[in-house]
């Protein structure tokens, strides 16, 4: 078989994912009022964002055959703490965002000691650490509430040319290479950037590979003399990262904070629909954070949907549940072509 | 390694059980000594608020039986928070004689809707039973109209919840005939053999003749089952149904049957380790609120305590 | 010649069981030195101290005069000591050329340089004979001889001084033998020392200049190449004297058919196979490696969908869509069960069709499950009354199996991975030899097992087909298809090409009919 053909091959899923959220998506804005318009963009990106980094940061566990059920409450501890800490000065608003990732990564890392030193199962150990980054999240706003930078929020959720209006960049006028751009979403392009920054590197590094190798086979993977624990340490940090980030924008977005239960465990279980939507194996060692991002997006475009088609909001929960369940059911449809049905078993 | 001695004699199984019977006599200890030294009084030691400690626990424990039984065979089931509602709901709105069946009919469905999804179409139980929560959600938003229905529990629902006999709440009696029903079924059956068979190795077991998938679905029913009931019985408590009445359940079940000692990954685990979870996160719960300690501080100590109690199990399992 | 690695008065304890026992062992620069041993002799809890998966509780390793401690795997490659394990170390879902640089990929900017390493997977791989093998695939996707040889060619790649093959060549087909020896013949002309440990006699014979026998975790003997006859080294090896290998055939008597197959198709793996057994006979499946014998006996058992032809036992039609289905195939075909395992108390299913799995650890035990568990579980329909079980039936049948297999076990209760291999297997055999099978069906029973072992299982095998059962046994190893066989039936590409028997039945026949060199078209080997 050619090398195309192979790549082609084993990607198949992930192409069919990419080319039903394209056709949703089309279907959407031919449909919408103000289809095609860079507002429409914008918003649609805003709300894609926080969810599309939870389900990255969902990945990197699952890749490696566990379950992290504390990214929603990494997000709300973020967004709390964000809601304290964006505001004064551009540098406090910097030492603020920087102390916000430390955070997300910290609350990672502490999942990461817990599954590795105290040898418990991620889907358990990150139940109990999840009730205690939510709790600290109450802690830090008892109530919804705080006020953050209005610049920040306007800059991030808004296109490209209004974050260059905010930071001050081309005060004579947008340069030419600017214009065709200026309507992108700021979130986008920030999605984009944490993808081919973070994604991208940590797929090609050692410890990247070394966290395939555990959810392919985590024997395996140690008598091959891979570092199991420091791979996994570094992968639930950045995990925990991912989270953090998600919730930094969360706050920025609302401009407030909210350390809401129930969100965060809507956040948590949607994260794990995206993830399985995106085509990574929930017994770990296949598939990407990518196919995360574009598993997200089929789950929000479908929503909103909804909102364009007008249906009745009662029953927009069921129509989500039962478009969640079809999705998963095609997928699993491959099953039942199996025909060795020991092959069901690995 | 050193053990105490009491517990040196136990079988690997039953020593989580154990552990968490002692940590129960911590909390009821620290309890009392708080309520000893702030108020002067031992709520915490009273048999009746005890029992009223039970009664709330029975919910939960039912809810943990079935659970426990689908974590066995290393599966999960998420639609447990709105199987609860629906059993309750349905159950509120068709009152009369058939108030409870039309109730455990809809646990019915919901286990046989998650066990072929689960075990036909192999899809991970994690993922779909989610996705089975959100359309019994959507339902029973559309159903209700997003509003509390306005339908009370029926009579027969209020007794075998709130009712008392000799100053004992039915929901125990309710709780413990499932407990007998679980222990039986895990330790006597056929069927329990083929769950633990399952759990440890399903490709063996399959090979062994074991018909996994009829014995998967099965277990996706009784969870179904048990999480209706404990609904009807939380109607009949509240005397009526309302929105979200399940949310607080499916991870207190979750904990509880790991507390207890069965293997998240499944195949190991007693029964009665499940029960003792369940006091044991009931009793913390109230010690917490007696203490009137906001919410934030009990999350982190429930956390906490998970991760305790998860830390001791597996020193003891010397793994 | 000097000595390259020398182990002084290692000793490791698992529990109450002496693993090894101070052991003195030593091997050399540019010699295969083989270490032979029965199953819990010593020798894979050595191999593992070597390669750093074990610490030994006492004693000291020099490598070329140099005190070694190794604490993982990973400084034992670093000290250039490298083991392909029986237990394949591959990781499924990565690539061919991801698994050969797994520990150590090649790297620019800090980020793996996936074009360097691809070409290094495409140089090692051609350098044992395998450049079909695309780096790109996945390892999941290749077959298990193709794997075995991915797990070589990642060993190679780390440049070993001393190289450790542990039952390496038990997945592997004739050709790619022939290429493992002449690449350890190229090894050894470097100077590089390798470990050798199979079950198998004549590679041994062919391959080592030194060997050493192990036995209950102490170092018995070494000796060089034809200092001791193949009779002399099992002696040492077990201890004790040994009766013929292999149990006498009965002559050859018409009996009724038992289990008969015509025409069995199944996607691109077999092609119309039919095949007779009668009652009381052993039947061979031989052949190259993934040749349609393990898809016939899945066939056989219904694991496999959609396959067509016939099955008949004990001349009735049957369609068996399930293990369970194929465990109950010959219920009311009258006297099917005949006598076989008549003294059993009580078990009374019968008659039914029984899989020895490939693997045991993944397909044939629950690991984790005490012994009587394990044993009972193809049997938990005729163990009950209704739902539950009969506790008292089901300890006398777990006895009785015990006893019957001789299976050593301390307590029925303790967990069936305490057991070593051959215990493990003679577990799975009693599950089966539970139920009363008319039809038992082996996917290679005796691979990576010990000599002792193996004897006691042909001898059930033919004390099983005196009692009327019909055998059908797939092995990769031709002594025994040869030994217990009555007749051998070769597949190639999914079709039996020829059966042999009597005297026919010789090892260069089943070679020249498992190479297919009647047909003018080549092997595709």
């Amino acid at each position: 078989m050619s090398d195309l053909g192979l790549r082609l091959r084993q990607n198949a899923y992930l192409l069919s994912v990419i080319v039903l959220f394209g056709l949703v998506y089309l279907l959407y804005h031919l449909a919408h009022p103000k289809g095609f318009s860079s507002a429409v963009l914008v918003q649609n990106s805003n709300e894609v964002f926080s969810l599309a980094m939870l389900a990255m940061a969902q990945t990197i566990p699952v890749l490696m055959g566990g379950l992290d059920l504390s990214v929603g409450a990494v997000m709300t501890l973020v967004d709390c703490l964000a809601s304290h800490l964006l505001v004064g000065t551009t540098t406090q608003i910097a030492l603020g965002v920087l102390a916000c990732l430390v955070t997300g990564a910290l609350a990672g890392l502490v999942n990461g000691c817990v599954v590795v030193y105290g040898r418990i199962q991620p889907i358990i150990a990150t139940l109990a650490t999840g009730a205690v980054y939510i709790g600290l999240a109450l802690f830090l706003r008892p109530t919804p509430g705080g006020k953050l930078d209005e610049d920040i929020n306007w800059a991030m959720t808004n296109a490209l040319d209004d974050f260059a209006g905010t930071v001050g960049l081309f005060s004579d006028g947008l340069p030419a290479w600017f214009r065709p751009i200026a309507g992108v979403p700021t979130s986008l392009v920030l999605l984009v950037l944490v993808a081919t920054a973070i994604w991208v590197p940590f797929r090609r590094s050692v410890t990247g590979r070394a966290v395939y190798a555990i959810g392919s086979s985590e024997q395996a993977a140690y008598m091959s003399g891979l570092d199991i624990k420091r791979a996994k340490l570094t992968a639930f940090t950045l995990a925990g990262l991912l989270a953090g980030i998600g919730g930094l924008f969360l706050a920025i977005q609302t401009s407030s904070g909210n350390a809401d239960i129930p969100q965060a465990g809507g956040y948590t279980l949607s994260s794990i629909a995206s993830v399985v939507i995106g085509g990574t194996s929930l017994l770990g060692g296949s598939g990407s954070a990518i196919g995360s991002i574009f598993g997200t997006a089929v789950l929000k475009v479908i929503s909103f949907n909804f909102r364009i088609f007008d249906i009745a909001p009662l029953l927009q929960p069921m129509f989500e549940g039962l478009v969640l369940l079809s999705a998963i059911s095609l997928g699993a449809l491959r099953m039942l072509r199996v025909k060795n049905q020991l092959e069901l078993f690995r | 390694m050193s053990r105490p001695a009491l517990l040196s004699g136990l079988s690997p199984d039953d020593r989580p059980t154990a552990i968490a019977g002692l940590f129960i006599l911590v909390i009821l200890a620290a309890g009392t000594g708080y309520t000893l030294s702030k108020f002067g009084n031992a709520p915490l030691l009273q048999p009746g608020y005890l029992l009223q400690q039970l009664q709330i626990g029975a919910f939960l424990g039912i809810v943990a039986a079935g659970m426990m039984l689908v974590i066995l065979i290393s599966q999960i089931d998420l639609s447990v928070p709105w199987t609860v509602a629906a059993g309750a709901m349905t159950a509120t709105a068709v009152g009369g004689p058939w108030a409870i069946p039309a109730g455990i009919a809809v646990g019915v469905c919901v286990g046989v809707v998650n066990g072929i999804g689960v075990a036909y179409l192999r899809i991970p139980s994690m993922i779909f039973t989610l996705g089975v929560n959100a359309v019994m959600r959507g339902l029973m938003v559309a159903h209700t109209g997003g509003f509390a229905p306005q339908t009370t529990a029926t009579d027969a629902m209020r007794f075998l919840a709130a009712d008392r006999t000799l100053g004992v709440p039915h929901a125990i009696f309710m709780w413990l005939a499932v407990s007998v029903f679980m222990v039986v079924l895990l330790r006597r059956t056929a069927y329990g053999r083929a769950i633990y068979a399952i759990g440890n190795k399903e490709a063996a077991a399959y090979l062994s003749g074991v018909p996994t998938r009829r014995v998967t679905l099965l277990a996706f029913v009784i969870c179904g089952v048990c999480a209706s009931l404990a609904g009807m019985l939380l109607a009949g408590y509240a005397t009526k149904a309302y929105q979200g009445m399940g949310d607080a359940y499916v991870l207190p079940a979750i904990a509880a049957v790991v507390i207890g000692g069965t293997n998240i990954l499944g195949g190991r685990g007693s029964y009665l380790g499940t029960v003792v979870g369940v006091i044991l996160i009931v009793l913390l719960n109230s010690v917490l609120s007696i203490m009137e300690m906001p919410e934030a501080g009990r999350q982190i100590i429930y956390g906490l305590v998970i991760i305790l109690m998860l830390l001791v199990h597996g020193r003891e399992g010397g793994a | 010649m000097e000595q390259f690695l020398v182990l002084a008065g290692v000793s490791k304890r698992y529990g109450g069981v002496r693993a090894l026992d101070n052991v003195d062992f030593a091997c050399n620069r540019a010699e295969v030195h083989a270490v032979l041993g029965e199953n819990g002799a010593g020798k894979s809890t050595l191999i593992k101290t070597i390669a750093g998966v074990v610490q030994p509780d006492a004693g000291t390793m020099t490598l070329d005069g140099k005190k070694l401690s190794l604490r993982t795997p990973q400084a034992a490659n670093d000290a250039g000591i490298v083991c392909i394990f029986q237990e394949l170390s591959l990781l499924p879902d990565l690539s061919v050329a991801d698994n050969i640089s797994i520990a150590r990929p090649p790297r620019r900017f800090g980020l793996i340089d996936l074009r360097a390493q691809r070409r290094r997977a495409e140089e090692l791989l051609a350098g044992i004979g395998c450049e079909d093998v695309n780096p790109m695939m996945r390892v999941r996707d290749l077959p298990l001889s193709r794997r075995q040889m991915v797990e070589i060619a990642k060993a190679l790649g780390k440049d070993p001084r001393l190289l450790i093959l542990d039952e390496a060549t038990s997945a592997l087909t004739g050709a790619d033998v022939e290429r493992v020896y002449a690449m350890l013949a190229r090894l050894k002309a470097s100077g590089v020392a390798v470990l050798y440990i199979s079950h198998r006699m004549h590679e041994i014979e062919a391959l080592a200049d030194r060997l050493s026998v192990f036995r209950n975790g102490r170092h018995i003997e070494t000796f060089g190449r034809g200092e001791r006859s193949p009779d002399q080294i099992v002696q040492l090896m077990i201890g004790r004297e040994i009766s013929a290998q292999f149990p006498p055939k009965p002559p050859r008597a018409e009996a009724p058919p038992m289990l008969e197959i015509k025409g069995l198709s199944w996607e691109d793996r077999l092609h119309g196979v039919s095949l007779t057994i009668g009652r009381g006979e052993i039947v061979g499946l031989g052949g190259l490696d993934g040749q349609g014998q393990k898809e016939l006996l899945l066939a056989l058992f219904g694991v496999l969908k959609q396959v067509s032809g016939e099955i008949r036992i004990g001349g009735r039609r049957k369609t068996i869509g399930s293990p369970a289905d194929a465990m109950t195939a010959g219920r009311q075909t009258g006297g099917a069960s005949g006598g076989a395992n008549g003294g059993q108390a009580g078990v009374r299913s019968g008659g039914g069709i029984a899989l020895v799995p490939e693997d045991r650890k993944t397909e044939g035990l629950m690991l984790p499950m005490s012994i009587a568990e394990n044993l009972v579980i193809a049997s938990l329909g005729a163990l009950s009354n209704g739902p539950f079980m009969n506790t008292g039936r089901e300890r006398v049948a777990v006895a009785d199996a015990i006893s019957r297999l001789q299976i050593k076990v301390g307590r029925d209760s303790d967990a069936v991975h305490t057991l070593s291999g051959g215990n493990q297997q003679k577990v799975v055999i009693a599950k089966w030899l539970m139920t009363e099978p008319a039809v038992i069906l082996l996917n290679d029973p005796t691979r990576g097992i010990d000599v002792g072992t193996k004897q006691e299982i042909y001898r059930l095998l033919r004390e099983l087909a005196d009692q009327g059962a019909a055998i059908l046994f797939y092995s990769t190893d031709y002594d025994e298809l040869i030994g217990s066989c009555d007749r051998v039936a070769i597949l190639y590409d999914g079709r039996i090409v020829r059966e042999l028997e009597g005297c026919a039945l010789t090892e260069q026949a089943i070679i020249a009919a498992s190479l297919n060199l009647t047909r003018t078209e080549p092997a595709h080997v």
